[in-house]
């Protein structure tokens, strides 16, 4: 046992509304997830490659990477030889165990954003269409509003029809002033006169949205590239964060967006939108696990105060919370014994 | 291009298999394996791929395979087979309602790409079927997603219906369909507002449109990147509206688009368009065999010839090979062909769409900047007529020239004259091979292009 108790106590002494919004944003995962592990586990009394298959169906279904799958399939493998268990109730700990393990690797990561004290912060958002680059904007720009600091937007997204629009309604919601040119500018033209108007007004946190692009589009990510080196040479240092936005419902593409757009911008963290959904985004997991780019923040909902710092506790915790909940009543009993 | 995953996974399992004498269950079980891996792999649902397997599986090990004289040959094929029945036939056709206007809903995720397929959807009517949209917009909850469409309406010139943001969606669908009474539109297309389809309010709101709009196509849009959860989206959407096509966006990008199989396979509804690009005509026919032979590395070859007779000149094609013949090509017929090329859309696309081209190393992630062939373009541009006519007569002078007068270098102009000149070279041993008859000429690229 053991793990998930520590995991739940260190929980309940810190719980917050923020923890239950996550449950309630992952209760679909959760149920989905939790229930078929519980599910096999009941279902099977010996481990065997029939288990293991049904097992690595269960965290394909949860998007959880492919190769990631696979090489936690054989660790578990390796593992359950090792402890020379057949009991699947046990390689359930392991399991959990193994996939904290994967997000969390070595180091614990800060999840917190490189905030420059009494200087200009600059954070870029890039990621493919419509995954919800200028909503996350939005929501952070009130959050940065409501910590006290003077928030600045770039609308950089000088493609899409509508898209600058969509910004300035978001800044005018959270009384933030965006920095425009027309439509079909360049982008990086945009970003150098955001970055002059932030300097003047000296602004704490400048906000750059950019257009969605698919990664593979060689000329739009060298335009990406070419933002990203503007902002660089205005201020040294800069961008301080390179977020990219993916979307929870995507699936193996994630990972190749995330490496993509890392090599193109130096991604520092990963936003993950629409949490809300059915779909449980367990690629990022395989992402942290093979390029090392941590969550710094969900998104679980349309409101403005939806956006949450990411907790991987409290991530692996929803999304195995009931198979943890269950386990526990079992171990109270037992505990008499 | 979209599933070359799959296909290379596949090829390389079908390798293994090919030329065998003999195959044993053991085998077609390995085989299956890979099977079920790649199509894990690519997206698509565990549980269509569980489906899947054990169909292909069991026709594979029964008589079929096993005593046929080329059994490799007889998996790929039942596997294709299984595969193209899976993904259904080919149903891009639009409803036309019996009276005036034909009703289309725009349903999906947000993020899914809803408004700007409903854009596309609306030029491709009038572009293919001469049809006259009035585009809706009932979004009324994202930010500007009004001024989103009314943006695309401007740039089809097309008209778009709104009352601002205020009024409920329901009633905007109602006065936009006496509108279009009014106005003699035969067509009406709805956007919605982007919605979970777990969210009862908003999916309650979108049963009222449908009750009141009586459409005659609601048109699932879901994002080709979607991954394992494309089978609940769709599952969900359908049980509630009954959706009657779906609308793949996104498939220009690299992913497998297993997503499209899943959606297929739960639903049964045809999957009608494919988005491939951010312009406004890229909107296709989603064409299920093709995309199953994709899948198999078979190469898309009908598509591309469709592109090729589309946009290109047929006259102008036959004095191309007659000038290839004589050898009397030059810079200014290059260049004439570089555009036909180009017309038929992105390089890289058009490549990789040639059988066989992901199994070439270096071919399969070759990615053509469009950028370099306007270099070359600038450069021929910048050549005087006598120059494209007679190349050897371009000097280090007038190199220097024509470097500058493009906004290019030196070296760039070398190497273009230079690979020109191979070109010519290559086109003689080709009109030879011709002429002994060996070869047919295609006539697709009979040129290795210059980069």
């Amino acid at each position: 046992m053991g793990f998930f108790k520590k995991l739940k106590d260190k929980l309940t002494t810190s719980t917050d509304q923020a923890t239950e919004k996550f449950k309630s944003g992952l209760t679909k995962t959760r149920d989905n997830f939790s229930n078929k592990v519980n599910d096999l586990v009941a279902r099977y009394r010996k481990i065997d490659e029939d288990f293991f298959e049904e097992l690595e169906e269960i965290l394909i279904g949860a998007d959880v990477g492919f190769d990631t799958v696979m090489e936690l399939i054989d660790e578990l493998k390796h593992e359950v030889k090792r402890r020379n268990t057949k009991d699947p109730e046990e390689v359930r700990d392991i399991i959990t165990e193994k996939m904290v393990e994967i997000y969390q690797g070595d180091d614990e990561a800060p999840n917190e954003l490189n905030m420059q004290e009494g200087e200009l912060t600059v954070i870029l958002f890039v990621g493919v269409n419509g995954v919800g680059k200028t909503t996350t904007i939005g929501k952070m720009a009130h959050q940065f509003k409501e910590d006290g600091k003077k928030v600045l937007l770039a609308a950089g997204d000088t493609f899409r029809a509508g898209a600058i629009e969509q910004l300035e309604v978001w800044g005018e919601r959270t009384g933030v002033d965006v920095i425009k040119q027309a439509e079909g500018s360049d982008p990086a033209a945009v970003m150098y006169d955001a970055i002059r108007a932030a300097k003047s007004r000296q602004a704490d946190v400048l906000l750059c949205d950019t257009a969605g692009r698919l990664q593979n589009k060689v000329n739009l990510m060298k335009e990406l590239e070419k933002v990203k080196r503007v902002i660089e040479r205005e201020i040294p240092g800069a961008p301080h964060e390179v977020l990219i936005v993916l979307d929870a419902t995507t699936g193996q593409n994630a990972m190749i967006q995330a490496k993509t757009f890392k090599e193109a911008t130096d991604v520092t963290g990963i936003v993950l939108t629409k949490l809300d959904g059915t779909a449980k985004g367990g690629i990022v997991l395989a992402i942290r696990h093979e390029l090392d780019i941590p969550v710094k923040f969900v998104g679980l909902g349309e409101k403005v105060d939806d956006l949450q710092p990411f907790n991987a506790e409290q991530y692996v915790y929803g999304l195995f919370a009931s198979a943890f909940e269950e386990k526990e009543d079992d171990e109270s009993e037992s505990e008499d014994e | 291009m979209a599933f070359e995953g799959l296909a290379d996974r596949l090829q390389n399992t079908m390798q293994k298999i090919r030329g065998k004498g003999k195959v044993t269950e053991a085998d077609v079980k390995e085989m299956m394996r890979e099977v079920r891996l790649a199509l894990l792999e690519a997206d698509v649902n565990f549980k269509v791929v569980k489906n899947f397997v054990k169909k292909v599986s069991e026709r594979s090990v029964g008589q079929e395979v096993m005593k046929s004289l080329t059994p490799g040959q007889q998996v790929i094929k039942v596997v294709k087979e299984e595969l193209t029945e899976l993904m259904g036939g080919e149903q891009s056709q639009v409803a036309v309602a019996k009276r005036p206007p034909t009703v289309i809903m725009m349903v999906g995720l947000q993020g899914a790409g809803k408004t700007t397929t409903t854009g596309k959807l609306a030029n491709l009517l009038r572009k293919r079927y001469n049809r006259k949209p009035l585009l809706v917009a009932a979004d009324i909850y994202r930010p500007a997603a009004i001024k989103q469409l009314e943006t695309l309406g401007k740039q089809l010139s097309m008209p778009v219906f709104s009352l601002g943001d205020q009024v409920s969606p329901v009633e905007i669908a109602k006065q936009a369909i006496a509108k279009a009474k009014e106005d003699h539109h035969d067509y009406v297309l709805i956007d919605t507002a982007g919605r979970l389809h777990i969210d009862e309010e908003l999916m309650g709101e979108l049963k009222e449109i449908k009750e009141l709009s009586n459409p005659d196509e609601i048109f699932l849009v879901v994002d080709a990147m979607t991954g394992q959860d494309a089978v609940n989206v769709a599952q969900s959407f359908d049980e509630q509206l009954g959706v009657t096509g779906v609308i793949l966006t996104k498939l220009d990008g690299d992913t497998r688009g297993g997503a499209a199989l899943s959606i297929r396979a739960v639903t049964e509804k045809p999957i009608k368009f494919a988005g491939m690009g951010e312009k406004l005509d890229a909107l296709e026919p989603f064409h299920p065999e093709r995309m199953a032979s994709r899948i198999l590395g078979m190469g898309d070859v009908l598509t591309l010839i469709e592109k090729a007779q589309t946009n290109v000149d047929e006259g102008k094609a036959k004095e191309m090979e007659q000038k290839m013949r004589t050898m009397s090509f030059t810079f200014d017929d290059f260049l004439d062909q570089l555009g036909q090329v180009r017309s038929m859309g992105p390089l890289d696309e058009i490549i990789k769409m040639l059988p066989g081209a992901n199994k070439m190393k270096g071919l399969n992630n070759i990615q053509v900047d469009e950028k370099q062939i306007s270099h070359i373009e600038a450069i021929i541009q910048s050549m005087t007529s006598e120059e494209k006519q007679h190349p050897e007569i371009i000097n280090a002078g007038r190199r220097k020239r024509i470097a500058k007068g493009s906004g290019t270098s030196i070296q760039e102009v070398n190497r273009l004259l230079k690979q020109f000149e191979e070109m010519k070279k290559m086109m003689k041993q080709m009109s030879n091979m011709q002429q002994k008859g060996k070869k047919k000429g295609m006539g697709g690229m009979p040129f290795k292009f210059p980069f």
